[in-house]
């Protein structure tokens, strides 16, 4: 049997269900590793299921995530742990640190060939120029860090509604976060957790009315690459019952594609 | 993410570990577990269970045994099925297919995802209603090919190719 026939007999989906006797799943092991479009057609099928149970599934209780976390991992802290990552402000404040150690030692090595002779001069100049532009990159990072402080000074507001978009069968490891601010209106968009996107394609950030559902676009993130915190002002928002992030092509669109809906959550 | 990138990550059972799996897996699980048990409290106990499970005995899956996706959907079952059988629920399995996975959609109490759904019923809805007890029986229910054979009373030797023709058009509806 060809391998188009052996895809075509059914037997792959089978497998991936889990329904074939041991012998029979080892014969489709040997297929595979012999050939990828035996494969790759064994990933679609895993794709495919995974996506209709997910979306036929209610809702896990946060409950049960969290006695399922504890009965896993132990007692570690939930909220932290699992969502502390919207800034890697810290991350800067331990390269500053470092540039700042170097910056003693290189000061120090100065000092001491200073003391001796002519000959190391070059050496000097040498460190000297080194020196520059360490100052150069702590100034940078001082940059960065200040944008950072900015970030985490919007995202800590107390008038903030923080919303969890959780990923969808598109793309089940997908997560967002949207931090609202109920004062100032202003919505802001954390994408980490999102994979960057294919050529050609943007992030669309929806505010939905229920019922009936309608969405609106509150924003389209063109540069999700360059932007190394990952955290974006989208428009303002009055009365968002929901939010959801779809993948769309350059440009955006007028309504959601439903099929590339990628994370949503509700109030 | 491949199957290949993710088991690395999940053999080091930290907190990544977790987070990944249930990301990936917990609400695929939970349909095939709620199908099966169709109650909701119960439902998220063998849910609980199957991460214990699967936790517990992640040293013993090895490529060689299958997908790890498959290894799985077999431990939800199985605990759904031992859920079922030590409650007496007097429903040996056959007694289950009356009600399938579209009719969790259909049921706004039990379905209290009406958000996630949105725009997602409608694929599951277009799949032929020959193909939605195929995929009901073979797939949420874990029968045999000779059981979901008798069930449907087709021949035995066209379960198998209906199936595979069922799971094309459901991979056609999910790219459109």
């Amino acid at each position: 049997m060809n391998s188009k026939e052996y895809i075509e007999s059914g037997i792959l989906e089978l497998y991936v269900f889990g329904k074939l006797s041991e012998e029979e799943a080892r014969d489709v092991q040997q297929m595979a590793s012999d050939n990828p479009a035996v494969r790759t057609e064994i990933a679609a099928i895993e794709y495919a299921v995974v996506n209709l149970s997910h979306s036929v599934s209610p809702n896990i209780s946060s409950e049960t995530y969290d006695k399922i976390r504890r009965e896993l991992l132990g007692d570690a802290p939930i909220e932290v742990h699992k969502k502390s990552k919207t800034t890697n402000w810290g991350q800067y404040m331990g390269w500053a640190a470092a540039v700042v150690i170097l910056l003693g030692a290189a000061s120090m090595y100065l000092l001491m060939n200073s003391q001796m002779n002519d000959s190391i001069n070059s050496e000097i100049d040498k460190n000297k120029s080194e020196f520059k532009t360490m100052q150069k990159t702590i100034i940078s990072l001082e940059d960065q860090n200040k944008s950072s402080q900015k970030l985490l000074k919007i995202i800590r507001d107390k008038n903030n509604m923080v919303v969890t978009l959780e990923g969808q069968p598109a793309m089940p490891g997908a997560k967002a976060k949207i931090y609202w601010n109920k004062a100032t209106q202003a919505v802001y968009v954390d994408v980490q957790g999102l994979p960057t996107p294919p050529q050609g394609m943007v992030y669309q950030v929806w505010s939905l009315k229920m019922d009936p559902l309608t969405p609106t676009s509150i924003g389209i993130l063109n540069k999700i690459t360059a932007d190394t915190s990952k955290i974006y002002q989208v428009e303002s928002t009055v009365d968002a019952e929901a939010f959801g992030i779809t993948l769309e092509p350059e440009g955006g669109s007028a309504i959601p594609t439903m099929e590339q809906l990628y994370a949503l959550g509700k109030m | 993410m491949t199957q290949d990138e993710l088991l690395p990550l999940i053999y080091k059972k930290d907190d990544k570990a977790f987070t990944l799996l249930y990301d990936m897996y917990a609400k695929s699980l939970f349909g095939v577990i709620y199908n099966l048990i169709k109650d909701k409290e119960e439902a998220e106990d063998v849910l609980q269970e199957t991460f214990i499970k699967i936790w517990k005995n992640i040293e013993t899956y090895n490529e060689s045994k299958g997908r790890f996706y498959t290894w799985i959907l077999n431990i939800a079952r199985n605990s759904a099925i031992d859920k079922l059988r030590s409650k007496n629920f007097n429903n040996n399995l056959k007694n289950l297919s009356a009600d399938n996975f579209v009719h969790i959609l259909d049921d706004p109490a039990k379905a209290s995802n009406k958000i996630d759904a949105i725009g997602l019923h409608e694929f599951v809805k277009k799949l032929k209603p020959r193909c939605i007890q195929l995929i009901d029986l073979l797939f949420f229910k874990g029968y045999t090919q000779q059981e979901a054979a008798d069930e449907l009373e087709i021949p035995l030797g066209t379960v198998k190719t209906q199936n595979r023709n069922c799971i094309n058009e459901l991979r056609n509806l999910l790219k459109a």
